[in-house]
């Protein structure tokens, strides 16, 4: 098993299962598992911060050259601490009190935002053995957890005491709610074909192709559908209806100013990152090389010795670039034409599409 | 309360009143509309002027006919070439000047190369209003080039003033033609990019076709004119009913439509764009030789009665009118400025529709706020 022993190179569980039995000899069953929390927090919390400063850095580089332009090139080399310059900016900028604001929602808001998008960082495997939390249900709790952040932005739209602000989380909430629809029955569509919801066990399916190569049309529709539908949950251009700058200037988050502001930025960065996790795990394979099948064993070998955590990220920003890139190219749609869109088209389309490969799967078709 | 709410005659109760600007990103300006809302759909739009308003008119009896010039160049910023070609026509119109026609043909050069630039950037933000941001760089990216020209030529970018009565400020640059004759080959190549990335798109289409409908009875009644009535099939092209300059010698189609929506409107200015570069291609090689302009009195004096001459900027007729008593100054100035008759179908054509489409329309519009406030 040559194969396996590449892969065991870069297993964490060995680490992770080292640390822990560590932490069990040196103190009380009740102090290691907190000790752990406290790791793995410290730990998800700087990945946050530095995916969050890169994605703002990664979003103004790549709409500037697709707009013939430079982009930031002043603070650092290439303009790479211009976020970091930003968030400084940021923290230090004046909070301004809005009058007659609910003050409790207006502060709360953005909070509720920002840990929905960290508790859905935490089910994401980004390698073998490296993920805070792999539950039995991961592709339900990412989605439950992310969908969450729509009570921040209803809560931000309506204390803001702006009547802008309440339109765009109106708008928000319409969306939102829409199109989680699809985005499930896009999820459960390789649920199906991997028969488990568990995203450890669908990447580990993976091992042999991607399921976008595997799963036939069924699911390489299903990843188109997923791309659509979760640009549009993340509020992202050419859905970007509840900011629509032209139309209600900053939309729900017009009112807010300083760090808060920065929460709302930093979590719609991160919840683009989130989605794309997803799409990278569930249909692109995860932190799986990329292996043709047995007549390309060499190749397959020299796969084996790319990390999976530079897979994983690879094809993570793929899917992020995918979407700046036609955040960066298409005007936006209107709130109607956007709800028909989903309930008219991408769900009955949808439905059908886990039909057939329900159909596929159930026949065993798939390769 | 209840009482307050109805002398204020703009909105019933239940409306959700929402004051769109002065300060607003897609009103291009210091325009402030009050709108009426039912849930997303406009009920009423009431447009709130003068935020910008100068008092041009007024401070033009007090000044004399070439000091005018440089106030039309802060009315429709865009178009200052033929604001000022505008009150040239009107003063040489009234001392009987003949103007040569080396003078004329760079005049329409000029207008037709201020056209140009007016529609880029109207292409641009009109792209931004819809949400494509990319068409903003795009758009500024082509325009830098017109604007580079003009530099050479009239030494400053967008406030020309290159006009003055009996002819030109100073002759064109010697690059002038080559410069031109470049933009020309580089802009043919660049348009269809503009139809690539807005004019084909299909979220483009589905906001912009049949929406904010303008019928030719109202476009005649209200007044619309430019492209935006011309999208109407309002036939009101001043370049062809009432040639001036040098439009009698060069051929171009008149563009119409019919349907008279957004997308329309839009779409007129695109294709003005290839007419103005066909006007251009005809002029362009057949600047005679001759002086810029014609020797004129230092004081300039209009025999005392009223003058009219219209022109068609870039967003439809400009009329100046001017009451003269002999003197050395006007005794009343009036511009018929064609945004500001523009801006009254506004709430006619938005009304009913949504918010986005509110900004859609009015960006189809194509409106300069300093040229309705003047």
């Amino acid at each position: 098993m040559n194969e396996g022993k590449v892969f065991s190179l870069y297993d964490f569980t060995a680490l992770t299962k080292w640390i822990d039995t560590g932490l069990h000899h040196a103190m009380s069953p009740f102090w290691a598992v907190i000790t752990e929390l406290l790791i793995i927090g410290v730990l998800i919390l700087i990945f946050y911060a530095l995916i969050g400063l890169f994605l703002v850095y990664a979003e103004r580089k790549v709409c500037a050259f697709m707009q013939n332009r430079l982009g930031p090139n002043r603070v650092g080399p290439f303009g790479l601490f211009q976020t970091i310059a930003d968030l400084l900016k940021l923290l230090f900028v004046e909070l301004v009190p809005i009058k007659n604001a609910d003050k409790f929602l207006f502060n709360l808001a953005p909070f509720i935002v920002i840990i929905a998008s960290f508790m859905a960082i935490a089910a994401i495997p980004f390698a073998k053995g490296l993920h805070a939390i792999d539950l039995n249900i991961g592709v339900f709790y990412v989605m439950a957890v992310s969908a969450m952040g729509v009570i921040g932005i209803l809560l931000a739209g309506w204390s803001s005491n702006n009547k802008y602000s309440l339109i765009g989380a109106m708008r928000s909430g319409a969306q939102i709610v829409s199109y989680e629809l699809s985005v499930g029955l896009a999820l459960i569509t390789v649920v199906i074909l991997a028969g488990s919801m568990q995203l450890s066990v669908i990447v580990e399916a993976q091992r042999d192709g991607w399921f976008i190569f595997k799963g036939h049309i069924p699911a390489f529709i299903a990843f188109i559908l997923f791309l659509i539908s979760s640009t549009a949950e993340t509020n992202r251009g050419p859905f970007d209806l509840a900011e629509a700058e032209s139309e209600l200037t900053a939309g729900y988050h017009t009112e807010y100013s300083g760090i808060k502001f920065a929460f709302f930025f930093l979590a719609e960065f991160m919840n683009m990152f989130i989605v794309a996790s997803i799409a990278a795990t569930v249909f692109l394979g995860g932190w799986m090389p990329l292996h043709f099948g047995a007549w390309a064993a060499g190749f397959n070998h020299v796969m084996d010795f790319i990390p999976p955590f530079i897979w994983y990220i690879v094809k993570t920003f793929f899917v992020i670039w995918l979407m700046m890139w036609f955040k960066w190219t298409f005007p936006r749609l209107r709130i109607d034409q956007l709800l028909t869109l989903e309930w008219k088209y991408l769900l009955p389309f949808n439905l059908v599409n886990v039909l057939v490969m329900a159909f596929i799967v159930l026949m065993g078709w798939h390769f | 309360m209840e009482e307050e709410v109805k002398q204020t005659g703009i909105n019933e109760q239940e409306e959700y009143i929402i004051n769109m600007g002065p300060q607003h990103p897609s009103t291009h300006g210091v325009l402030r509309l009050v709108l009426s809302l039912k849930g997303e759909v406009v009920k009423n739009v009431e447009p709130h002027l003068g935020y910008i308003h100068r008092g041009i008119e007024k401070m033009c009896e007090s000044i004399t006919y070439q000091q005018i010039i440089h106030l039309t160049d802060r009315m429709d910023y865009l178009s200052a070439h033929i604001n000022n070609e505008a009150v040239c026509l009107n003063v040489e119109k009234a001392l009987e000047v003949e103007i040569p026609d080396r003078i004329k043909i760079i005049r329409t050069i000029m207008s037709e190369l201020t056209r140009i630039q007016s529609h880029q950037l109207f292409w641009a933000s009109f792209g931004m209003d819809l949400g494509g941001l990319t068409c903003f760089f795009y758009g500024l990216r082509d325009r830098e080039k017109v604007l580079d020209i003009f530099e050479e030529t009239c030494g400053s970018r967008m406030i020309v003033s290159y006009n003055c009565p009996g002819g030109l400020m100073y002759d064109i640059h010697p690059n002038f033609q080559k410069r031109v004759k470049e933009f020309l080959k580089y802009f043919r190549k660049k348009l269809p990019e503009y139809d690539q990335l807005l004019t084909g798109n299909v979220i483009f289409r589905e906001r912009t076709v049949g929406i904010g409908k303008l019928s030719l009875e109202d476009a005649i009644s209200y007044g619309v004119t430019g492209p935006s009535g011309r999208a109407s099939g309002f036939s009101c092209d001043v370049r062809k009913h009432e040639p001036y300059s040098a439009y009698d010698r060069v051929r171009f189609n008149e563009i119409l439509f019919t349907e008279g929506d957004t997308f329309h409107r839009y779409f007129a200015r695109i294709q003005e764009m290839k007419e103005s570069m066909n006007i251009i291609d005809q002029l362009i090689d057949n600047i005679p030789e001759g002086p810029y302009a014609v020797k004129m009195k230092p004081v300039i004096k209009l025999p005392e009665g009223e003058y009219f001459q219209r022109v068609e900027t870039a967003r439809g007729e400009l009329g100046v009118y001017i009451i003269s008593d002999g003197n050395k100054n006007p005794v009343r100035v009036k511009f018929r400025s064609p945004n500001f008759v523009n801006l009254g179908v506004l709430n006619h054509i938005a009304r009913d529709f949504k918010i986005a489409d509110l900004v859609a329309i009015g960006g189809s519009l194509d409106m300069i706020i300093p040229d309705i406030d003047r």
